[in-house]
């Protein structure tokens, strides 16, 4: 099973499960989606699969209105660039329903902004604006970064009571993996461990965590261990997890697929900066790999430096760790 | 057919007034923090609409929108409340005056970003399209916000789906200081309907029957055609935009023309003429509306200090959620 198709498998339990969910958003009918995302589901589900008018803001305040009525709407963003076209409805509105109603009113919505570059498509088709909404209370932000996680994240997202940001790759959607049956249905960070007492911890999220476990692996074939976390849910941030490993570990490094401006990175640190524990435990500064700091270029070969990259995150790692 | 029931509009309307007048008084005193926007002079376009609404059709006003709330039939203890700033508000003191939501009577609260509680309106219409209820919401927006891009959008969304929602453009002639003739490109904002293939209406707005009319009549269109409505409500308020607004912007002499409209005023006359009401009647109506709002303050102000806590605050921010407890193989 792909990424994709088991997006698409959880949008299709979910609204089997609940006949309040539905999915509004463009071209996702019959077109099935841009990314072909939503594929058949309008053939299930005929009169809850809504294509939409190029209306971004009116579809998604059309989206929290009746949310915050019971229905679980679905929203897909076509590219995650264009969250510009709904901040007016998710941060005024969406993500402060609740509490400015005094708990009157909720607002369970899931947007799934499909997000990421090395696909050719331009600086305002390749954005990883996952951060940007960080600063935002009342709402949570999923980055699921394979198959299994991708399911039952989004079946947590629809069935969570408040809106959440659903973030996929796009480089992931043809991922090849499984749902795993026995994943805890949870929104902590998960740990991956490459070889025992690592000497390093990597922390990333979203498709760098494939590069991630791939570094892992070449750094345990050379006889260092290390573990990986993969934050899985960016917002809330699991403080905790991170702060167990860094204590354990001290030597910390950070890859994610953006520049630093754009990236969760800068979080993480403050996260590690407000645990005195966790703070002393470094044996160095963070090391923060990832993408330059550029809006995304479109030349294939330029594209390239806006992700996290394998061998370089490597390299870079023995030197600053490992010398 | 809803029948017109002329008593009970002048008791809404004096409700509103009086209200709205002891709010100005509270924060003119220093009484109450932070601002307000009174719809003095404004209270036809209120309660007519809300008496033509039946109880289970939805509104969302605006940010001028005590009018339509206590129209609506929250109590004014409860709005008195919020601008307290106590538990007892509506939104538990979160909100103040421009966000008075009451679940229990089908009002979702007002947005206070102009424009932006229109296609939240849309979104209770479509909810309501998708329970096959045959109720109907109300998006409520003024000049000002009919430049809006979500209120274009809006208006599209609902013509394409058929959704039942009455777009209610309350016309006031002043977006804050911006006169409506320079910023609409047209000279009736209903006309705009026309683009969106829907039905739309100018009416005088300060006459409390003809409100009550054109609004039940573009109620049982939307209930009947399942189609959405713009209803264009000519009004006027007499006071500021908000709360320290010296109205350099406007003449007097076009606030004396406007004053001569005041939709209370004229209707007790109309009701003496006509003879459906006594003086005697007005007048005791007029005391007992303005000693209940006195009391309704009295008791808000008595129990003010009782506010939430910080930690009833923090636990706000999120609504809980119970996916952890369901097995989803």
């Amino acid at each position: 099973m792909t990424y994709r198709e088991a997006i698409r498998q959880a949008l299709f339990d979910e609204m089997a499960f609940d006949d309040n969910v539905f999915l509004i958003g463009e071209d996702i009918g019959l077109y099935g989606g841009c990314f072909k995302v939503t594929e058949g589901l309008i053939k299930s589900f005929p009169t809850r699969v809504l294509d939409t008018p190029v209306s971004e803001e009116a579809f998604t305040g059309l989206a929290v209105g009746s949310a915050m009525l019971g229905l679980r709407p679905v929203v897909e963003v076509m590219y995650a660039d264009f969250y510009t076209l709904i901040i007016d409805p998710l941060v005024n509105h969406a993500s402060k329903t609740h509490f400015m109603s005094g708990g009157m009113f909720s607002c369970p919505l899931v947007i799934r902004l499909p997000e990421g570059s090395g696909t050719g498509h331009g600086p305002q088709h390749t954005q990883s604006p996952q951060a940007v909404f960080f600063n935002e209370m009342g709402l949570k932000i999923f980055a699921p970064s394979n198959v299994s996680d991708a399911y039952y994240l989004l079946r947590m997202a629809i069935r969570d009571n408040n809106p959440v940001l659903f973030f996929e790759n796009k480089i992931l959607y043809d991922s090849v993996g499984k749902i795993d049956k026995k994943s805890n249905v949870s929104l902590k960070a998960k740990v991956y461990f490459f070889g025992k007492d690592p000497n390093l911890l990597i922390i990333s999220y979203s498709a760098a965590v494939q590069t991630s476990l791939k570094v892992a692996e070449r750094l345990k074939n050379k006889g260092i261990s290390s573990a990986v976390i993969d934050l899985r849910v960016l917002k809330p941030l699991d403080v905790k997890t991170i702060n167990q490993y860094v204590k354990k570990i001290g030597n910390v490094v950070i890859i994610q697929d953006a520049g630093k401006n754009l990236a969760m990175s800068s979080h993480i640190l403050s996260a590690i900066n407000s645990d005195k524990k966790a703070f002393d435990s470094l044996e160095k500064p963070v090391l923060v790999l990832g993408g330059i700091d550029t809006p995304v270029p479109f030349s294939k070969e330029l594209e390239k430096n806006i992700r996290a990259d394998e061998e370089n995150c490597y390299k870079k790692i023995i030197n600053e760790f490992f010398k | 057919m809803k029948k017109f029931n002329p008593a009970l509009a002048l008791e809404l309307m004096l409700l509103s007034r009086y209200f709205e007048e002891e709010t100005e008084r509270l924060f003119i005193s220093g009484v109450l923090h932070g601002t307000t926007h009174l719809a003095i002079g404004q209270e036809a376009s209120h309660v007519g609409l809300c008496m033509a609404l039946d109880k289970d059709d939805w509104i969302v006003p605006t940010h001028r929108c005590h009018g339509f709330t206590l129209s609506k039939g929250s109590s004014p203890f409860s709005m008195f409340s919020e601008m307290f700033g106590s538990r007892y508000g509506l939104a538990k003191g979160i909100g103040g005056s421009m966000h008075m939501p009451d679940l229990s009577h089908k009002n979702l609260g007002s947005s206070a970003v102009v424009g932006s509680g229109v296609p939240l309106a849309c979104g209770v219409g479509f909810y309501l399209k998708y329970k096959k209820l045959n109720n109907i919401s109300v998006a409520v927006f003024g000049d000002g916000a009919s430049s809006r891009g979500s209120v274009h959008e809006s208006m599209n969304l609902c013509s394409i789906w058929n959704l039942p929602v009455l777009f209610y453009c309350e016309n006031n002639l002043y977006g804050m200081s911006t006169y409506v003739g320079n910023a609409v490109s047209v000279k009736n904002i209903s006309t705009r309907a026309l683009s969106y293939s829907m039905e739309g209406e100018t009416i005088d707005g300060n006459n409390v029957e003809n409100v009550f009319d054109s609004s039940l009549k573009a109620i049982n269109y939307i209930k009947e055609k399942k189609k959405p409505y713009l209803l264009e409500v000519m009004t006027y308020r007499h006071k500021g935009h908000s709360k320290n607004d010296k109205r350099i912007y406007r003449t007097k002499e076009e606030e004396t023309y406007y004053l001569d409209k005041d939709p209370i005023v004229n209707f007790e006359k109309y009701l003496l003429e006509k003879k459906i009401m006594t003086e005697t009647e007005i007048k005791n109506m007029e005391k007992n509306c303005v000693s209940f709002i006195h009391e309704e303050r009295v008791k808000a102000e008595k129990l003010s200090s009782n506010i939430l806590s910080i930690k009833e605050l923090s636990d706000l921010v999120y609504a809980s959620s119970d996916y952890d407890s369901i097995s989803y193989n």
